[in-house]
């Protein structure tokens, strides 16, 4: 039978703890309190920004394994993601841990991806302890996409501020008490022909949309079912065209949908959209969203992480901006 | 005393033909610097660049229009005096004071400071 | 939903640019740093031997020293992220485009990372500056030639 990306997990991978660090600015955001390791410094007093964002990943996975009393060489596998040319901060944190390493990419919806494959190995009785998760540096993701820090642009309401921030997640076989990772939905690629990089938002929010039917639908649920449904960093913009598209669609998800990149820095109007990169999602899903879980304020989520696929290339090469949205359901029970 | 008015409103309304290229035509800070710079070099061309420089001193100076207009202006003044061969020599002989200044503090900024994403 | 349907919406949801306000605050933020610009074009005349025309050149140093300053201290993208091409289009933006340049790229080395890349951002201004200075003084050296108009 054709599956078409729909993936039901039967075994119930569970994800044992979580790990999430931030940097300085971040203490602006109202989940501050729920990230366990906050830095002084942006570059965690390294000289580099991309050593800095090496550190910070691999402390989250240090703070994740710990909580579990686990060290890395329990680890079977380290599914990481970021956004720097090839990877190499995710590189570097791999090297430094020495876990069996898959690098891997969707851009902003990596923290979904990583999870996917984390449960994927879990499933098929191939890994019983699994790092899955994402991060991303403000200085070092500005500077590969953008322009230089300190370089003087007027950026619209539209644009997002990238997040300084890593999440990584410890998938287990099933495990009582902890959420469950029960079913998820690989996006496609969607491409309505937005060129605008400073409107990521509206580039990502009809990907977002594709995903959340496409996983009602190949699994029979209804928005209703889900405590929260929560996109990864459609921003402001986005997430009001996200709404409308809901609205247009027959779905009611005013009560339950929120996006964690609006959200993150308390919408407060220096940070324009609101945040992003790959930190940004996962950083509020493996802080907030699982200790949420874990108080038993949600019992049913929806995570959908936003990522747009495009290169400073392809956009100077006039190319439109190819975006994606990973789906995954946790349930507490 | 004037000159500071003038200075003002001048500079004023060039960064305004800027912003229109931003919010209006959507170009980029880039391709809207290099219109404004390519404008200032066919301004002088025509001679209205240097009248312009009389009126608003500083506010015709200062903006990235005034870069088009010296080297264009380097370039034919040396064409005035030896024809088509000095189109040529005055471009080279041309120097901006931007440019080195750019180069050098550019330079120095780079052994002093390091860049802060703060907000 | 196709390409253009989605377009319609995105723009119609997307919030505009306020043009009015950003209007203003170029004019006044480009303003400003013209009259500070007189002032020290001013300064060069009256205490060192500069005319009209001659103080041009330590005048745009002076605004790109005092931009570098900005720029290394984090101010000059908080007064662009203000005033927006009122920013960009003073010398000073000239200068902030290279100084941001050179310092994000320190941590490759003075050779590959500043060497190489502080014209990233104004290498374009440049190349157009000097093509449209070339092309311009030729036309203008052709038409003399012609006797259509004269120096």
């Amino acid at each position: 039978m054709v599956k078409k990306g729909i993936m039901t997990f039967q075994t119930t991978p569970s994800i044992a703890s979580t790990g999430v660090t931030a940097g300085p600015l971040e203490r602006k955001s109202p989940f501050n309190e729920q990230f366990d390791k906050v830095y002084e410094d942006e570059r965690s007093d390294l000289t580099t920004n991309e050593q800095g964002h090496a550190k910070m990943i691999e402390d989250a996975s240090m703070i994740a394994l710990s909580k579990i009393d686990a060290t890395p060489s329990d680890a079977d596998y380290l599914l990481i993601g970021d956004l720097v040319n090839q990877m190499t901060p995710s590189n570097f944190c791999a090297s430094s841990l020495q876990i069996p390493y898959l690098g891997m990419f969707a851009a902003c919806a990596t923290s979904v991806s990583s999870l996917l494959m984390g449960a994927l190995l879990t499933e098929s009785n191939l890994s019983t302890c699994a790092l899955a998760g994402a991060g991303s540096q403000h200085n070092a993701i500005e500077r590969q996409f953008r322009y230089p820090v300190e370089y003087g642009s007027q950026k619209p309401k539209t644009a997002q501020w990238t997040a300084t921030a890593a999440g990584i997640a410890v998938v287990t076989p099933f495990k009582a008490g902890v959420p469950k990772i029960t079913k998820g939905t690989v996006g496609r690629v969607i491409d309505l022909g937005t060129t605008d990089p400073l409107n990521m938002g509206a580039a990502m929010a009809p990907a977002a949309m594709d995903t959340l039917q496409r996983h009602l639908k190949g699994h029979r649920t209804k928005e209703s079912d889900y405590d929260l449904i929560m996109t990864g960093d459609l921003g402001e913009t986005g997430f009001t065209i996200f709404k409308e598209l809901a609205t247009r669609q027959e779905l009611d998800i005013s009560s339950n949908a929120r996006d964690a990149g609006e959200e993150f820095y308390g919408k407060d109007p220096k940070f324009l959209a609101g945040a992003s990169g790959a930190g940004c999602s996962s950083a509020v899903y493996f802080s907030y969203v699982y200790n949420e879980m874990m108080k038993g304020t949600y019992n049913k989520v929806l995570l959908i992480a936003t990522g747009s696929l495009l290169s400073p290339l392809s956009y100077q090469q006039g190319e439109t901006i190819p975006c994606i949205a990973h789906a995954v359901e946790l349930t507490m029970k | 005393m004037s000159i500071f008015i003038t200075a003002f409103i001048v500079g004023g309304l060039i960064s305004v033909v800027g912003q229109l290229l931003f919010d209006v035509a959507k170009l980029t800070p880039a391709h809207t610097l290099c219109i404004l710079v390519v404008t200032g070099s066919i301004l002088d061309g025509i001679g209205w660049y240097e009248p312009l420089i009389d009126f608003a001193g500083a506010g015709a100076t200062i903006p990235i229009t005034s870069f088009g207009n010296s080297l264009t202006h380097g370039a034919m003044a040396e064409a005035e005096k030896h024809g088509f061969v000095g189109v040529l020599t005055g471009m080279f002989e041309v120097t901006s004071s931007g440019i080195s200044a750019a180069i050098l503090f550019g330079f120095i900024a780079a052994v002093i400071f390091k860049a802060k994403g703060k907000n | 939903m196709d390409d253009k349907k989605y377009a319609t919406l995105e723009q119609e949801i997307s919030p505009k640019p306020p043009l009015f306000q950003n209007i203003i605050r170029a004019f006044l933020t480009g303003g400003m740093i013209c009259l500070v610009g007189q002032f020290i074009a001013v300064f060069y005349m009256t205490f060192f031997d500069f005319t009209e025309r001659t103080a041009s050149n330590p005048t745009v140093a002076t605004m790109i020293f005092i931009a570098m300053l900005l720029t290394g201290f984090g101010q000059y993208r908080k007064i662009a992220q203000f005033g927006g091409a009122g920013a960009a289009v003073p010398i000073t933006g000239f200068g902030n485009a290279v100084v941001s340049a050179s310092i994000e790229h320190k941590s490759e080395g003075y050779v590959l990372g500043v060497g190489g890349n502080m014209f990233k951002l104004a290498g374009s201004v440049i190349l157009f500056g000097v093509a449209s200075a070339f092309a311009v003084a030729l036309i203008k050296t052709i038409l003399v030639k012609f006797g259509v108009v004269s120096w």
